[in-house]
């Protein structure tokens, strides 16, 4: 991969849905680069796009027409099993309700994606307790996602989307379930990830507080992107 | 990891898996039950003996055959020893008190019955005594006799009390082998006949064959048959195995609908451990939908259910097996008049594993599909 290029390109993608005879189009040729290292807030009303072109560049969704490119790698071309294993290795989620399953405890659920890694037990073990003193928990290791309140289940399903030390951290409106002090808390976690160790971050959000945390801004409106009107982050 | 989210899943509503757990378990223990009831009925089929032969009047059972006839049948070529006796009928003080048993030439016929177990002298004692009477250990038990006790048949086809004296109680080489007849001489039952009813004297129910081989059956069956063919009485020789399922083969239609009402008992639990399975994984859809997203594959999760729906129904299956015996012990002592061995069979306990693991896995086939299935963005976005 060129040094100079960025981690994330999209070019002329395009996504639809079709609901019943009628098909809609949800994102119209987006040509998008991120940089390594940058912190991204996609933004925009409610129907424009955001989770669909996050879902795209995650390798949750498949592109109907145009490219992604992430680390060099066209996403677009893999399988379905080759896409499962990317995502594994490259990306690292955090959704609004966190996510968590219910039956593991937080040591558990961060554990879960190194399941897939051929890590042994010891190293398994060494790695998500790094994880989770990242996000200080390191107290909650036991504890079932329905004893942490909504703020820890988020900073435990942040310690799961770094646990394997992905290339990329999507977020998909991670304070939109959270009070202000919990919100706050996410995000400076978000923001010190990655200022101090660069990760990538691309965060879905309509929380103008959130989208001021990022380093750059993507105004998405009925599936083009377009600038960003003045009350955005107001 | 999987092992522990898949037991986890399995009990995380605890009253629907508790109940479902109940289902397979009484589902099993009905199968198991049922086919141990199929089982005693064709009991006296396994316990027969290849090398033993039933010779009878070809028009009926209950109609007899000359005495005469022993001789000519010891000669025929491939018989190795001969019995005789008759069906008594009797019952003992009152009618419900009903059990097999048999007027019988008893030194020959324990010769060819070698599965009869005695005590000391016992045997010897009942092969002495003319009015003797042997009664197998179930039977014994169940009127409470001891050796030495009189015991008064009352006569049906042999009207009249019969009073006989216990003198040996037999048991079992092994657990196929009826422990519930009762037998005594033939030539009481016929000296009795001979003053009483004359006309009937000298006739025998059925003869009992000795073979050496069991591939000599058919062919020593032949020769008998010929012997006596456009006689009087034309005789049937048959395997003892043969002459056992004519008897079952009358109640063939109420095995057949057991047989059929083990299965569906199978197929009904089938459809509750589905339901159980569809609820579960659509509620859970999400959280494959997450596990989908971190990279798991759709095989993974697949056995993540399929996991899930083992530990239920071989949970339930495990418990179901273990409550047959007791519940067969106690069905035995209700029934043990009308099956005289009762007794659970190592083929039925291989049936109901079969039965429960294939219950786990059709059930799970359906949600397997559905989990492996489901769009992970279709599948977060029910959260919340």
């Amino acid at each position: 991969m060129n040094a100079n290029a960025p981690l994330v390109a999209l070019r002329q993608v395009s996504k639809s849905y079709r609901r019943g005879s009628q098909l809609i189009r949800v994102l119209e040729n987006i040509t998008l680069d991120i940089a390594e290292g940058a912190f991204l807030a996609l933004m925009g009303p409610s129907g424009s796009g955001k989770s669909t072109l996050l879902n795209l560049i995650a390798g949750l969704d498949q592109a109907d027409e145009g490219s992604i490119l992430v680390g060099g790698v066209d996403i677009t071309a893999l399988s379905e099993t080759e896409l499962a294993r990317w995502r594994a290795s490259n990306v690292g989620f955090i959704f609004q309700f966190y996510n968590l399953i219910p039956v593991l405890t937080a040591f558990e659920n961060v554990e879960l994606p190194l399941l897939l890694s051929g890590l042994s037990k010891r190293q398994r073990r060494e790695h998500v307790a790094t994880a989770l003193s990242l996000v200080r928990l390191e107290d909650r290791l036991d504890h079932y996602p329905r004893q942490l309140s909504g703020g820890q289940q988020q900073r435990v399903a942040i310690a799961r989307a770094l646990v394997t030390d992905p290339a990329i951290l999507v977020a998909d409106e991670p304070t939109g379930d959270l009070d202000r002090t919990s919100a706050e808390e996410v995000l400076a976690l978000m923001e010190r990830f990655n200022s101090a160790i660069g990760k990538t971050i691309i965060m879905v959000t309509h929380d103008p507080r959130a989208g001021k945390r990022a380093h750059s801004i993507e105004y998405l409106d009925k599936g083009v992107l377009s600038d960003a009107p003045q009350d955005t982050l107001s | 990891m999987l092992l522990k989210i898949l037991y986890r899943n399995a009990f995380r509503h605890k009253l629907r898996t508790a109940l479902t757990v109940f289902g397979v378990l009484v589902a099993i223990l009905a199968f198991s039950l049922l086919r141990t009831v199929i089982d005693a009925w064709y009991a006296g089929v396994e316990a027969s003996s290849s090398t033993r032969l039933i010779t009878r009047n070809s028009i009926s059972l209950i109609f007899s055959l000359p005495l005469s006839y022993r001789e000519k049948i010891r000669q025929a070529d491939g018989v190795t020893g001969v019995s005789y006796g008759n069906w008594f009928g009797g019952y003992y003080i009152e009618p419900k008190n009903f059990f097999a048993n048999f007027a019988l030439e008893s030194k020959s016929y324990l010769d060819l019955y070698p599965e009869y177990v005695f005590q000391g002298q016992e045997k010897a004692a009942f092969l002495r005594d003319r009015k003797g009477a042997v009664a197998g250990r179930k039977l014994a038990e169940r009127f409470g006799w001891k050796v030495g006790d009189t015991i008064t048949l009352k006569g049906t086809i042999f009207p009249g009390d019969w009073p006989l004296v216990l003198r040996a109680i037999y048991r079992g080489k092994d657990k196929t082998v009826d422990e519930t007849q009762l037998f005594f001489h033939w030539d009481y039952l016929n000296e009795v006949i001979r003053k009483t009813r004359p006309a009937r004297a000298d006739q025998v129910g059925f003869y009992i064959l000795g073979v050496n081989h069991a591939r000599d059956a058919a062919r020593t069956a032949a020769t008998v048959d010929a012997l006596f063919r456009n006689s009087l009485a034309e005789t049937l020789t048959e395997t003892e195995k043969a002459f056992q399922l004519s008897f079952v083969s009358m109640s063939e239609v109420i095995i057949t609908v057991i047989q059929l009402v083990s299965i569906v008992v199978i197929v009904i639990i089938l459809a509750v451990v589905a339901n159980t399975m569809a609820m579960s994984v659509r509620e859970r859809l999400w959280e494959y939908a997450v596990f989908k997203t971190l990279g798991f594959s759709g095989g993974q999760i697949a056995l993540l259910i399929l996991g899930e729906s083992l530990v239920i129904t071989t949970l339930g299956g495990a418990l179901g097996i273990l409550l047959t015996f007791p519940v067969v012990n106690v069905f035995a002592q209700a029934v043990g008049q009308f099956f005289p061995t009762f007794n659970v069979d190592r083929m039925t306990i291989y049936l109901a594993c079969v039965a429960s693991v294939l219950v786990g896995v059709i059930a799970a086939i359906f949600p397997m599909r559905q989990a492996i299935r489901v769009h992970i963005a279709e599948g977060l976005r029910r959260v919340g």
